[in-house]
């Protein structure tokens, strides 16, 4: 296999994509993400610091990640909880701030823009998310909630325009229109999730981030909001961030995905690519421990350990106290992603040096 | 393994719950019978609102009113348990009965190090000294692969992760021992990385003790990886009894074989998930005939006007008239010959 050594750098520049490829939906990355950085400052009040001495904490939440999202794919970001995925879906959204680093979108760096700015651009991004029992107002009618986003943005003008179209996006995501007088309790949960998603395509985004947006769904529900996910994704041209810790739901929805640990990427790749060849230990490990749903026969290997706090992190790589390979470099130094697979990398010493082989 | 002579752990034979309202009596649980054997795990699934939780909170004996149970009886090892008075049954919870809830955090006392609830739940029900009862403590904390048992035993809940408290939970669920645990979502809440590991030990120290355990999830890969029956509910009936390798494969109920198909699998590639349409009827409107007929791809005249019963095929039991007509013939389309995507990358990372 063709071993790169096509060392990273945190400059935008160097993670231009490659033009040979044509599986991919498109060549023109939407977001282009640099050296993202995130720190939560969760330090004792100023006079416990002086009176007891302790010391100032920071949590790396997202420390130094860096990515590119297509147009027209489905990019997604696994990992266990607390690996700061979510941190990352409200970053580049920008419902959080940056500590450090580059938000690019369609070559515009967002993460630097103020307030104004980014309202310009905010109904170009919509997010669903996580519990559609929390994310819809209670007192609201759904189509109070649905027209929120048109009557903010000052997308349409007049009532009767504004119910054209909310009834419109009911039918799109197979709602009634009617059930736009109907509060959110009168739903179930998979219905409160398609009214997130009609909310969310009200602005007619180009780009949409989805929290998690159907674990707290059963399985014959999920199904169906993934179908409509897809469905929608073709009809509007969208663009999806999708986060969630479900491997078998991301193999199903993306096209590309990262994996995360401790709030960096360690590995990303094509979804054949990760799942068919994972390079990392821990995607691998992160594979093996799927359950066998059908039966195979396949061994489910319980992974050893688990996540260290974010508090205080190891050293070095900081997936080396759990990983069978890992060594005294491993323990002293953070690894480098090594762009060896096409729109990815990975970021592991025993992968660089040879020692974990992977098959080409 | 099933087929033991022996008296069954818990035997639920015809279990009815209703819920008083002012609208009339709501039919939760209707008619549902069940058995595990000594040693045996019986996975029961379900969508929300299916049932499964409650079922299970019937038999610990925590049913809250307006619940009741309005018809059937609970066995555990032969002797009725549900018509016991509280107080009766509040020495069964914990000795003979144990419970594993889906939030760790909020099934341990804050206040309290964990070494303190576990010689509390010991000396509650057997008869030891406190010093024997934190060395069976530590000795459980061992078996549960807490590391350094010894020192952790005096931290507080907060001190643990969510897989370690997951891990106290169980300890204290099997530390006397109890013939039956009922384990209501013990995974939900942990990472897939933790989940295995806690089924693993579940698993191992059921085996080992004898226990019975009724798994209640919404996971079916967790059934598929500790159970050995898997009982499928659908709107407070059972659809679909058998060995968990049957239901899975072969299911039987066209409602079981539409679950098994609605989850996403890493095997192969398909652009849309089959998809069972519509939503479970809530327990006011449940419709007259099978209760999922208006949404059965295959439901035809019979299946509007009559309910069917569980009925006997092959290994499992399926309350489905399709069964008794003989009309399912066509095996579920699982790929078996579909190579492990993680069997490919494991033989690389030995190469």
């Amino acid at each position: 296999m063709n071993m790169t050594q096509e060392i990273y750098s945190a400059s935008a520049t160097q993670t231009r994509p490659r033009e040979d490829v044509s599986d991919m939906p498109s060549v023109t990355p939407v977001f282009r993400i640099a050296n993202l950085k995130r720190h939560f400052d969760v330090s004792p009040p100023l006079l416990n610091r002086l009176l007891e001495r302790k010391e100032r904490q920071v949590v790396k939440a997202v420390d130094g990640v860096s990515f590119d999202i297509y147009r027209g794919e489905t990019f997604s970001l696994v990992g266990e909880s607390g690996c700061g995925k979510s941190t990352i879906a409200k970053l580049v959204v920008g419902l959080n701030d940056t500590t450090s680093g580059n938000i690019e979108f369609e070559g515009e760096d967002i993460a630097t823009h103020s307030r104004q700015d980014m309202d310009a651009i905010r109904h170009r991004l919509q997010m669903i998310f996580q519990d559609p029992y929390a994310s819809l107002n209670p007192r609201w009618r759904v189509r109070n909630i649905i027209a929120e986003p048109l009557t903010v943005f000052g997308l349409l003008d007049g009532q009767k325009a504004i119910d054209e179209r909310v009834a419109t996006l009911l039918e799109c995501v197979g709602l009634n229109a009617q059930d736009g007088e109907k509060y959110p309790h009168e739903f179930s949960g998979g219905q409160r999730q398609r009214i997130s998603i009609a909310r969310a395509l009200a602005s007619n985004p180009e780009f949409i981030v989805c929290d998690e947006p159907t674990s707290a769904l059963d399985v014959s529900v999920q199904a169906q909001i993934l179908n409509l996910m897809k469905d929608l994704q073709r009809e509007f041209a969208l663009t999806y961030l999708f986060i969630s810790h479900d491997l078998s739901v991301v193999y199903h929805i993306s096209d590309r995905i990262g994996v995360m640990y401790l709030g960096r990427l360690v590995e990303v790749g094509t979804k054949h690519e990760l799942f068919r060849r994972p390079q990392h230990p821990y995607t691998r490990m992160l594979l093996d421990s799927i359950p066998d749903l059908k039966m195979t026969g396949r061994a489910r290997t319980p992974v050893g350990g688990e996540v260290p706090s974010p508090l205080d992190p190891p050293s070095g790589c900081a997936f080396h106290p759990r990983c069978p390979h890992a060594n005294a470099r491993c323990k002293r130094e953070a690894p480098r992603p090594l762009h060896n697979v096409e729109r990815g990398f990975v970021a592991c010493h025993a992968v660089e040096e040879g020692r974990l082989i992977t098959r080409a | 393994m099933t087929a033991h002579e022996t008296t069954p752990v818990l035997e639920v034979s015809d279990l009815h719950i209703e819920f008083d309202t002012r609208r009339g009596a709501l039919k939760a649980i209707d008619g549902v019978s069940l058995q595990i054997a000594p040693g045996e795990i019986l996975g029961v699934v379900g969508e929300s609102g299916a049932g499964k939780s409650l079922t299970g909170t019937a038999i610990t004996g925590l049913l809250e009113t307006p619940g009741r149970i309005s018809a059937g009886q609970i066995r555990l090892e032969g002797k009725r348990i549900d018509n016991l008075s509280q107080e009766e049954m509040r020495r069964l919870r914990g000795r003979d009965i144990g419970a594993i809830f889906q939030d760790p955090l909020t099934s341990l006392n804050p206040l309290y190090t964990i070494g303190h609830q576990l010689v509390e739940t010991i000396r509650t029900h057997l008869p030891m000294s406190k010093k024997e009862a934190r060395r069976r403590a530590i000795r459980m904390l061992e078996e549960v692969g807490l590391p350094a048992p010894e020192t952790r035993i005096d931290q507080y809940p907060h001190q643990f992760s969510g897989g370690m408290r997951q891990r106290v939970v169980i300890a204290l669920a099997l530390c006397v021992e109890p013939r039956l645990v009922i384990a209501d979502e013990p995974t939900t809440a942990l990472d897939v990385s933790v989940q295995a590991q806690i089924i693993a030990v579940l698993k191992r120290l059921c085996r080992e003790k004898g226990t019975a355990v009724m798994l209640v999830t919404h996971d079916m890969g967790v059934i598929a990886e500790a159970a050995d029956r898997v009982a499928v509910m659908y709107a407070g009936r059972l659809a679909e009894v058998g060995p968990v390798t049957d239901v899975i494969k072969h299911a039987k109920h066209p409602y079981t074989r539409g679950l098994m198909n609605s989850i996403p699998t890493i095997l192969n590639d398909v652009d849309r998930l089959e998809q069972i349409e519509g939503s479970m009827p809530r327990l006011a409107s449940i419709p007259d005939g099978c209760a999922f007929n208006p949404r059965c791809p295959r439901a035809f005249s019979r299946c509007r006007t009559e309910r069917p019963d569980l009925i006997a095929v092959e290994n499992s039991d399926a309350a489905c008239w399709l069964v008794e007509e003989t009309a399912m013939t066509d095996r579920s389309p699982w790929p078996t010959s579909a190579p492990s995507p993680t069997a490919d990358h494991r033989r690389g990372a030995n190469a």
